[in-house]
């Protein structure tokens, strides 16, 4: 039943790491789970393996199905495969769940070992460096010293970004997708709103709903509307929904009438049925906090400066919440440093959500780029 | 890598071994992995058009998508031994300012661009009283990129008024050969002008 060039059904796997670790924050976590897929198969030498790191409601879900009947498959699907973009016949595909996440990895639902009980907020928030730590730990259980390549998009992105400059004898190519080095205020904000839509919802109980049998459905419900209208682009909105009425005429009431409302309202309901608030809490703090720059007077220069990785960016041309300039930013640095490095603007009307999309000459450069000269 | 245009070959003999090279309007990016082949020359290409930064992304060229209209801001004085732009000054929308800029950038520019002096475009406007079309230009008025086309004369006027020393001059045809009738009236008989520039000292 599974399309040609798919990897077929995968089986989630997990990595325990026991280690007391401390994070970020300088909060610890006495050990952890970390759950995982990997596609294709690890060379000998284990020089062909591809990290692929996830975005703010991604998971180690990227590519295949999990049974016969699943009726969609992993989020990055038309990327990942035999004969795709990251051809899991020639590449050896790992990816992760992040800590902090929902999808399985140690997180805010997971059971606080102190305590019994689930974490709730009491999870400590962690950071793109601590994302980049576990993956590191990951890569040491699976005998890989080197990934041939990090790849990831948005905050993806700034994952793959970290890897080759605090780790860079262990990355050959970064891909950053529809990325920045670092937040703008503007961002901040739209993080900030979606906090407090989650945090205000009565149900939220100070991130113990669990505890309380509740979720704050409502909150991220909200949360996620906002969010998603970011990722999109007006032209992108007015194409699919324009001003189309569902029931054809003004019914002068706040139930749906717009088409665009109705879609709104079913992404923010199906979110709520397969995330957790806190997990999209933290997720909004760990962008917000990234800033590599930080640890050089804000000199991005200097904070790009020990990476040795072959960098290739790409930018979407219609994403306003992670724009072109952001990426260029990135690159005018690494190119005053003299680093290797390739930067496509991509033409989409997609918006933020172009990284996600099966644009030709996007995935013919991915696979280029994966394929060229290490 | 056999082959090479011969603008790109021509050109190819005045890069230094291990230099760094920015290639404005870098097309498929064939120059760059030539030199990066024959001469461990590292750098980077701009290029504007998706399916040039495509192929140059191919080869494992680096290529930047960038409009050199745009400005080489994110480049510091000097950052290059040599900056080249063939065949792209006619269509530039101020081939003044990117030549400025070239030679900011880089310790050298080399420049190479269609002359509207040759005889043939001269006769063509003179006697036929129509817009030229020739090997070195083949679009037509309505449908050529080309916005910005100058003589040698021309462009070394401007040279002079913006104190860039033209360091060696080229006159090929539209085959990409020389002749000594060529530099000797480059203006009237050089189809293609090739330009080793640098800043007045």
């Amino acid at each position: 039943m599974h399309t040609e060039g798919s990897v077929g059904v995968v089986t989630p796997q997990t990595f325990v790491c026991e280690r007391d670790t401390v994070l970020a924050s300088g909060q610890r976590l006495a050990g952890y789970s970390m759950v995982y897929e990997t596609y294709g198969t690890l060379a000998p030498g284990a020089d062909n393996a591809v990290l692929i790191c996830h975005a703010l409601s991604g998971d180690h879900h990227a590519a295949g199905y999990h049974d016969d009947d699943d009726r969609k498959p992993g989020w990055w699907d038309n990327a990942i495969g035999p004969g795709k973009a990251i051809d899991t016949n020639r590449w050896f595909v790992v990816c992760p769940n992040n800590l902090g996440g929902c999808s399985g990895s140690t997180g805010p639902a997971s059971p606080n070992p102190a305590t019994g009980k689930p974490f709730g907020r009491d999870f400590p928030l962690v950071t793109v460096e601590d994302w980049v730590n576990s993956q590191a730990a990951l890569a040491e259980h699976l005998g890989i010293a080197r990934w041939a390549a990090v790849i990831g998009g948005s905050l993806g992105g700034m994952q793959a970004l970290d890897w080759a400059i605090r780790k860079p004898e262990q990355v050959g190519k970064a891909v950053v997708v529809a990325a920045a080095p670092r937040l703008s205020t503007q961002n901040i904000a739209f993080n900030e709103i979606a906090r407090q839509a989650i945090r205000s919802d009565p149900d939220f109980h100070d991130g113990h709903y669990l505890e309380h049998g509740t979720l704050p459905r409502r909150g991220l419900k909200l949360a996620r509307m906002l969010g998603h209208i970011t990722y999109l682009s007006g032209e992108g909105m007015r194409d699919k929904f324009g001003r189309e009425l569902r029931e054809g005429k003004l019914s002068f009431n706040f139930d749906v009438e717009f088409q665009v409302e109705s879609y709104l309202r079913y992404q923010g309901e199906s979110f709520v049925d397969r995330f957790d608030a806190n997990t999209y809490l933290l997720m909004t703090k760990a962008l917000d906090y990234f800033d590599p720059a930080a640890r050089t007077e804000g000199d991005l220069r200097a904070a790009l400066a020990p990476a040795t990785a072959r960098f290739f960016v790409a930018a979407f041309s219609s994403d306003w919440r992670f724009a072109p300039e952001r990426s260029r930013e990135l690159v005018s640095a690494l190119m005053a440093n003299g680093q290797r490095v390739s930067y496509a603007e991509i033409e989409s009307d997609h918006g933020h959500d172009g990284f996600l999309m099966p644009i030709a000459p996007y995935h013919r450069m991915l696979r280029d780029f994966l394929e060229g000269p290490a | 890598m056999s082959t090479l245009r011969a603008d790109l070959a021509l050109i190819s003999d005045w890069v230094a071994p291990e230099a760094r090279l920015l290639d404005l309007g870098c097309g498929d990016g064939a120059l760059l992995a030539h030199l990066a082949d024959t001469r461990q020359v590292t750098g980077y290409g701009l290029e504007i058009d998706p399916d040039s930064v495509v192929a140059c992304v191919a080869r494992g060229v680096n290529v930047i998508q960038q409009d050199i209209d745009a400005g080489l801001a994110p480049f510091s004085d000097g950052s290059f031994d040599q900056v080249v732009m063939t065949q792209a000054l006619q269509a530039v929308h101020g081939p003044d300012h990117v030549l400025r800029e070239m030679v900011r950038v880089g310790r050298e520019a080399i420049v190479t661009f269609p002359n509207f002096g040759h005889w043939r475009v001269r006769k063509r406007l003179a006697l036929d009283g129509r817009m030229p079309v020739s090997d070195a230009l083949p679009h037509a008025w309505y449908n050529t990129p080309n916005i910005h086309l100058c003589t040698v004369r021309d462009f070394e006027a401007l040279c002079a008024d913006l104190g860039i020393r033209v360091r060696e001059r080229i006159m090929v045809n539209h085959h990409h050969r020389r002749g000594a009738l060529m530099q000797a009236l480059p203006n009237l008989l050089g189809e293609i002008a090739v330009y080793r520039l640098g800043r007045d000292a």
